[in-house]
């Protein structure tokens, strides 16, 4: 999916303007301009693509193939999905924060990765290992289950890093106005966790709106495993776009609604001083209990898959463990990964350096415009890349590289935080220090700014890394004849029930997650300021 | 030397404590500056002679820092032109950037590059081809620098972050002085250190410079660290120079009152000018260049009033804030007497505050003598 899990994305701007309230624009900004906007410009087209599509088939047509009982169902569907587990998500993701970050949790530095973990399984490779242990799971309680497991960490780890940055000095002053410890909880902690409550929701609504494998896999039908089956009956019908037009509305009101309930209260630390450390709260004799309900959702939602996997790893013997098949998937999942990585790191530069360094109301639409496509889901993207390249280029649709730039588009934002504060570390007045000591403007920009973001560029090409290794939907109809990824093919034997064939592919794509989201883990506490 | 008279500002009537050279160091004429719609130099003109320290005071707005930044070279200016060594560096069509002006710039945090080591830090700027001995000379360089700011050469191998505020201050001097700049620019380079360690690094930081002779110019807010630490002062507002001259001419002369009240305490009254007479509630008082005869205003330094053991000024004490070594007492002049009430007496009753080490002679209430030591400065009645 799209947008990053992490407490960044719920990180205020970061400006580093100087002392001076004016904007002073640094150099090589025009050329910098005239690259983001054709960027954004760029990013526009998937929602463009919709936006015409829907012009284009009139209203009668479209309304009579959007009010339809099909259409209801799924939206019933779609809508229950979230309304059951968005806030399960939520009560987990932020209830194991808080034991992890507030109470006196025994082994509470391994839970708070134990927590983090889930996010290393695919939520379809989490729904293969359901479904191979227990063939009858299908429908919305299915559905619910699978994806709060796969999900809850994109609430737990924002919350854990909002948590672990709050001032307990804010806390010790409503005990000392009367307040006892749940008041304060209530009334002072949970108020400050809303941003990161609201940011991991949204995230949260978002991977549900776009997840295809994981609910296709139990024959769960939303907007999106729909689309995909009119796109592979009919290819580019006029059904499936009116279906992905409801379903791009759907994320825009989302959006809208996150902004709205985000508020616009701030929840910085007021004052200078070092900050105290937090006092943890005994848990007395809801130590076993807290213990092991944290067991019980790390078994159900990462113990018991990867167990899964392994048995039918172990099951297959050597025969599933064919080189001439996973070898290819490797490297090409590898070669496009490391591709989009760089590509997507490279075209969030000029963004993310306009945003720190000249911000305004220019780099914000800017940001705001590859924010709205990226959390689109993959299929709305892949839809509007597979009609547009057909009708207007034809050349390069099934090449490597329209994949690759729907990879680019759908990831952005994961290399645009990272970068923005790592930018944010290499503040101008050093580039003005390294330019005071006689180095020329391109030396010291090499020397300092580049230098300062480059470990933060890298995180951010990781996480894109990450994304790109399990992601399925887009790679399903975007790449290339004859290409096949860790995903696919797992896709591919699985959905011919061919369980332990798909299990090497399940295996390789959680190792290969698994230190990308130690990672992600890493940062969001970096970010947060630990 | 002198700034251009402004044209609602009385021009500058004390003489520049500093001769102007036949060779200034740095020569800026005429500059303006605007971002956007906002302009922040309005015709800023500045001499600074070789081997000078010069203090540029303003309240922050003023636009010292966007002057600084224009001499450093990382901007420039609208109109007007400045001078390097006698060359033009900025203006008239000429430009030389930053890093090859040859002009150190220390910022307020120091601005240390936080991926490298102290040492590292330090020999940024050195060209290492044009160093005999390569890597062992600019070993035993950062470690010369590092001595003359007074830190143990163990320090290169340190991170900035592993440094007090201060260090890291000298940590960034140090850098600047690597490259032997020879203009420096200071910009409020003591404000993020804490009262006492400013006043330290201040006075490390002054001796360094001197030593090393080079020509420097301080950007601060601060009144009394731009009085102690330069030997030109000049005062910026609102975007021009409203004073240059010495520390003392610009405290104890200064050319109007809001430079007066910016530089420290100062007690204004309603005055009377005859000839170099100024009469007011604390008696007459010899002003010298009165600026206009007839009404004025006259302001004195609190720490000119004193107290004395009889006299004919009174005036009782309203309030007292003690702060230990001194004491500021607030003290209420006599009303003035219906028999004078002539115009070429003005004032009375106002209450004025100023200074003293005795605590115990200055009780609410109590009636005080007073007598004023040395001259006043009259300025012209605003309208």
């Amino acid at each position: 999916m799209s947008t990053v899990p992490s407490a960044s994305a719920s990180q205020g701007s970061t400006t580093t303007a100087g002392k001076g309230k004016r904007p002073r624009p640094p150099f090589g900004v025009p050329a910098l301009s005239v690259t983001a906007v054709l960027i954004a410009l760029f990013s526009l087209l998937p929602l463009g693509y919709v936006a015409y599509m829907t012009a284009a088939t009139g209203w009668d047509t479209a309304a009579g193939l959007i009010f339809r009982p099909r259409v209801g169902e799924l939206l019933g569907n779609t809508i229950l999905l979230i309304l059951f587990t968005v806030p399960l998500c939520v009560v987990l993701g932020v209830g194991g924060a808080w034991l992890v970050e507030r109470t006196a949790l025994r082994g509470h530095r391994v839970w708070a990765v134990a927590l983090a973990a889930p996010l290393a399984i695919p939520a379809f490779v989490n729904s293969y290992a359901w479904i191979s242990a227990v063939p009858s799971l299908e429908g919305i309680w299915s559905g619910v289950l699978i994806a709060t497991l796969s999900y809850f960490p994109l609430v737990y780890i924002p919350a854990a890093a909002m948590l672990g940055r709050l001032d307990p000095a804010i806390e010790q002053s409503a005990a000392s106005l009367g307040l006892g410890p749940w008041a304060v909880f209530f009334r002072v902690v949970l108020p400050q966790l809303r941003i990161a409550m609201t940011g991991g929701a949204l995230l949260v609504a978002l991977h549900l709106l776009a997840e295809y494998g994981a609910f296709a896999m139990i024959r769960f039908d939303t907007f999106t495993t729909a689309i995909m089956t009119q796109f592979q009956s009919t290819f580019n019908g006029t059904a499936g776009n009116m279906l992905a037009s409801v379903l791009v509305l759907f994320c825009l009101g989302l959006l809208v609604v996150e902004v709205r309930s985000r508020g616009t209260a701030r929840y910085a630390r007021i004052g200078s001083g070092a900050q105290a450390k937090a006092t943890r709260l005994p848990l007395g004799a809801f130590q076993l209990p807290s213990q092991l309900a944290l067991l019980a959702l790390t078994v159900l939602a990462f113990g018991l898959p990867c167990w899964l996997v392994l048995r039918w790893v172990l099951l297959g013997g050597s025969a599933i463990w064919d080189a001439a098949e996973f070898i290819p998937a490797l490297l090409q999942t590898l070669g496009y990964g490391l591709a989009g990585a760089l590509v997507t790191t490279v075209v969030a530069f000029p963004l993310a350096y306009l945003a720190v360094r000249n911000p305004g109301w220019f780099s914000k639409t800017l940001e705001l415009s590859n924010y709205v496509t990226s959390s689109l889901p993959g299929i709305v993207v892949g839809l509007a890349f597979v009609t547009i390249s057909i009708r207007l280029l034809p050349g390069v649709y099934q090449t490597s590289g329209l994949l690759i730039a729907a990879y680019v588009l759908l990831f952005l934002p994961r290399s645009l935080v990272n970068l923005r504060s790592g930018l944010a570390q290499a503040p101008k007045e050093l580039d003005e220090a390294a330019r005071s000591l006689g180095k020329s403007p391109w030396v010291a920009f090499l020397k300092v700014t580049l230098r300062l973001s480059a470990p933060a560029a890298a995180g951010g090409a990781a996480l894109v890394f990450l994304a790109i290794v399990n992601e399925l939907t887009a790679t399903l109809l975007l790449s290339p004849n004859g290409t096949s990824t860790l995903a696919t093919e797992f896709w591919s034997k699985s959905s011919e029930i061919d369980y332990s064939g798909a299990a090497p592919y399940a295996l390789l794509m959680i190792l290969l997650s698994a230190p990308m989201t130690y990672l992600l883990f890493q940062q969001s506490k970096k970010v947060a300021g630990q | 030397m002198t700034e251009q008279s402004p044209s609602r500002l009385p021009a500058p009537r004390i003489a520049p404590a500093i001769a102007s050279t036949t060779d200034p160091h740095l020569d800026i004429t005429d500059v303006t500056k605007n971002f956007g719609t906002q302009s922040v130099l309005k015709g800023v003109n500045l001499s600074v002679a070789k081997g000078g320290t010069t203090a540029i005071v303003g309240p922050s707005g003023s636009g010292k820092t966007t002057l600084l930044r224009l001499i450093a070279g990382f901007e420039h200016p609208d109109t007007g032109s400045i001078g390097l060594n006698g060359r033009q560096v900025a203006g008239n069509g000429a430009w030389q950037p930053a890093h090859k002006r040859h002009v150190g710039y220390v910022a307020q945090d120091g601005a240390l590059f936080p991926h490298l080591t102290v040492g590292q830090n330090i020999a940024f700027g050195l060209d290492h081809s044009a160093l005999d001995g390569g890597r062992r000379a600019v070993r035993a360089r950062v470690a010369e620098l590092l001595e003359m700011v007074s830190l143990d050469a163990a320090m290169a191998k340190r991170r900035p972050h592993q440094l007090s505020g201060g260090q890291q201050q000298r940590i960034a001097l140090a850098r600047a002085l690597a490259r032997k700049p020879e203009l420096m620019l200071l910009d409020e380079p003591f404000s993020a250190l804490d009262a006492g360690l400013r006043v330290a690094t201040r006075r490390a930081v002054a001796n360094v410079l001197n030593e090393a002779g080079v020509t420097t110019i301080l950007v601060t807010h601060d009144q009394a660290e731009a009085l102690s630490f330069a030997d030109q002062v000049a005062i910026m507002r609102g975007g021009k120079l409203a004073q240059i001259g010495n520390p003392f001419v610009v405290y104890t002369r200064p050319a109007d009152r809001a430079t007066a009240e910016f530089l420290g305490d100062a007690v204004i009254l309603d005055a009377w000018m005859e000839g170099s007479l100024a009469t007011c509630s604390l008696g007459g008082i010899p002003v010298r260049r009165p600026p206009a005869q007839g009404a004025v205003q006259l302001m004195l330094r609190p720490e000119q009033i004193r107290i004395a053991p009889d006299g004919p000024i009174r005036g009782v004490v309203v309030d007292t804030d003690y702060f230990g070594p001194e004491t500021t007492v607030r003290i209420r002049l006599a009303p003035k007497s219906t028999a004078a009430s002539d115009h070429r007496f003005p004032g009375g009753g106002e209450v004025i505050t100023i200074r003293h080490w005795n605590a115990s002679i200055t009780k609410p209430g109590t009636e005080l003598c007073l007598r004023v030591v040395g001259e006043g400065v009259a300025f012209p009645v605003e309208n």
